[in-house]
Formats: C-alpha cells, sequence, structure tokens
C-alpha cells in the first residue's frame, strides 16, 4: 500500500499534538465528571488498559521484537522500543531490587504534559499521564505478564523526575513459551 | 513521534467509555446541546485550528479553562470567504488529522456544506458496508466537535453533524450559523 505523500514535518507535528490535546481534554473531561482525584486515576487507568490489550498486536506487528527472557529484557524494550515509537521518547531503566523483578523508568521528556504547565488547583493527587500506566499493564498482561505500574514521581506534582514503577506479579512460565514455539 | 495510530487507539477507547445517546431522539433537525465527545473534540479543533492556520504550535491548556476566545480577526484575507475556510478544511486540516484530503464538497452557497469522506480513517478499521451502521455514528462525534471547533478558531458558528449510508464512507454537514 503506497503511503500518500503528505509527510510535511507541521503535519508530523499536528498529528502528534492531535493526540496530546485529545488526552488532555479527555483528562479535563475526566475531571468535570469524578470530584476525587483517585477516581479520576483509576478511570485513565481503566482505559489505559483497554488501550494497552490492543496496543500490543500493533506494536508487536510493527516491531519484530525478538522473545524476551527476563524481565529486564521486557523493561528494556518497553522503554527502547515502545515508547520511542510511540511517544518518541526514551526513558531510562533502573531496577530497584535484588530479585530483578521491580523496575523503573525514568522520563526525561514528557509529550503528554507537552502543554501542560502545572496540575489545576484541588487536583494535586492527580496521576496525569496514568493513562501510561494502564497501557503497560494492559499491552504485559496480553504477553502473558502480570505487573503492577504507577507513578512513583511526577514532576506535575513538584518531583525532580517523572518515574513510573513496573513490578512484576508472577514468574514467566518458561513451559507455556516452549509450547508456543 | 507518536503515530496516527495512538490518536485511533484512544478514540475508540473514549467512544467506549465515554459516548452517551442522545436524551431527546425525536428532536428531528437540531440538537439541543452537544455530545461529551463532540464537546472534547471542540476543544481540540479549536487549539489544532490555531496551530494549522497559523504556522508554529501554540500552547494550549488542556485542563479546564475558559473557552479560548478566537484569536484571528474575521477579516484575516485569506479567510474572508466562508468557502475558503471550509476548503482549508478539506485540505490542509484533515491531512493534518487523517493523512487524506476530503474526498468532495458540496455547497448550497447559502452556508450549507456537505463534506464527503469516502473511506473516513476512524471508520476503516471497523467494517466494510452495512455491518455496525448503527454504531458508526459514535465514531463521527468526536470529529465533528473538531470541525466545529475548528471553524470556531477561524471566526465562524457552525452546527456539524454526520451521516453515514455505509462504512467506511461518512458525509459532515456544516451549517454556518448567521450571527
Amino acid at each position: 500500500m503506497s503511503r500518500p505523500a503528505y509527510r510535511r514535518p507541521e503535519y508530523q507535528k499536528i498529528n502528534k499534538d492531535l493526540f496530546v490535546l485529545t488526552y488532555g481534554a479527555l483528562v479535563a473531561q475526566l475531571c468535570k465528571d469524578y470530584e476525587k482525584d483517585e477516581d479520576v486515576n483509576k478511570y485513565l487507568d481503566k482505559m489505559g488498559y483497554g488501550i494497552g490489550t490492543r496496543l500490543i498486536e500493533d506494536f508487536l506487528a510493527r516491531s519484530c521484537v525478538r522473545r524476551c527472557h527476563s524481565y529486564s529484557e521486557v523493561t528494556d524494550i518497553i522503554a527502547q522500543v515502545a515508547f520511542k515509537m510511540y511517544l518518541g521518547i526514551t526513558p531510562s531503566v533502573t531496577c530497584n531490587n535484588a530479585s530483578r523483578n521491580e523496575f523503573s523508568l525514568i522520563l526525561d521528556k514528557n509529550p503528554l504534559v507537552d502543554f501542560v504547565e502545572e496540575l489545576p488547583a484541588g487536583r494535586s493527587s492527580l496521576c496525569y499521564c496514568n493513562l501510561l500506566c494502564g497501557v503497560i499493564r494492559g499491552a504485559l498482561e496480553m504477553v502473558h505478564l502480570s505487573a503492577d505500574v504507577s507513578f512513583l514521581q511526577d514532576r506535575l506534582k513538584g518531583d525532580k523526575v517523572t518515574e513510573i514503577g513496573i513490578t512484576f506479579l508472577k514468574k514467566l512460565d518458561e513451559k507455556k513459551y516452549r509450547r508456543k514455539k | 513521534m507518536a503515530d496516527a495510530v495512538l490518536f485511533e487507539f484512544l478514540h475508540t477507547e473514549m467512544v467506549a467509555e465515554l459516548w452517551t445517546p442522545d436524551p431527546d431522539p425525536g428532536s428531528g433537525g437540531q440538537k439541543t446541546c452537544p455530545s461529551v465527545l463532540e464537546s472534547m473534540g471542540f476543544r481540540v479543533g479549536q487549539a489544532l485550528g490555531e496551530s494549522i492556520s497559523l504556522g508554529p504550535s501554540l500552547p494550549c491548556p488542556a485542563l479546564p479553562s475558559p473557552a479560548l476566545p478566537s484569536r484571528l480577526p474575521r477579516d484575516t484575507p485569506a479567510f474572508r470567504e466562508e468557502l475558503d475556510v471550509l476548503k482549508f478544511l478539506c485540505k490542509d486540516l484533515w491531512v493534518a488529522v487523517f493523512q487524506k484530503q476530503m474526498d468532495g464538497l458540496r455547497t448550497n452557497h447559502q452556508g450549507t456544506y456537505v463534506l464527503q469522506d469516502n473511506s473516513f480513517p476512524l471508520l476503516v478499521p471497523m467494517a466494510s458496508g452495512l455491518q455496525y451502521l448503527e454504531e458508526a455514528p459514535k465514531f463521527l462525534a468526536f470529529t465533528c466537535g473538531l470541525l466545529c471547533g475548528a471553524l470556531h478558531t477561524l471566526g465562524f458558528q457552525s452546527l456539524v453533524t454526520a451521516s453515514v449510508a455505509a462504512l467506511p464512507a461518512c458525509k459532515f454537514q456544516v451549517v454556518i450559523q448567521k450571527p
């Protein structure tokens, strides 16, 4: 299928802005619908989960990644391939514990907050980008990995960095993998 | 860079979670209040209308704020004609947002325009033909708001509705409101 020649740089930017602006409108709408920050956060996570369960297919089709053999590899791929592909950023990865199932993604830049300077008054517990946590969680579940994903630090809340924590909950089932081959 | 696919996924999820049926389906012609999806599309359309027409992207608060006033003076030469604006929407806005131009534009030269898209990207993944015809309007609400918001930024009040005869083709009807 030939690609239309509509790749002028300003149109690509508009395209990225479209997603960021739509996301902002979504958060604004949820803030209208729900008084409590936790409810908005939960809803964003739930929507993200729904997106993640479908995005994973798109990701696997586009990226042709090899099968992973450790949580560390999985996290690297999320940071270096997935984030790069969809958001144009590459968070750095750190491992937080000796059993190597807790990781952090440190986001230096975050395009989702391009147009957001600060959280609105009275919304200090809002995790503005919580959709991302749901997306990661949903995508991982579709490849049989169960994980808790949440924001550990958030620049919008005054922290120095924005940090997403991923805790893998179950061991990768080796037997399942072999059967799939 | 963020792919168009991210917007499509987000849009699909928004439709699934936020679409509400018209409270008064018997209202016939005029719609009384825009749906949630249309309002969101309107906000986005306002911001995009500015970005595209003025060039560099202008910061736009994404969180709750008063409605943005139109920043373009009404007599901006390039857009003095209504038809110019609609052509701009069909070409530049549609290409920027959906990577394709609108396939057809008709008008009665009295403020009503029909924009025809023969393969609307938000409907293409759903089906081809009459399957899901009932569901299709949900996937057009946001875009109706987007058109309305972009027109608002460019100085025009409008009513935008959409109709689908067979997926993935759809028509957007734009009625410019005289002040």
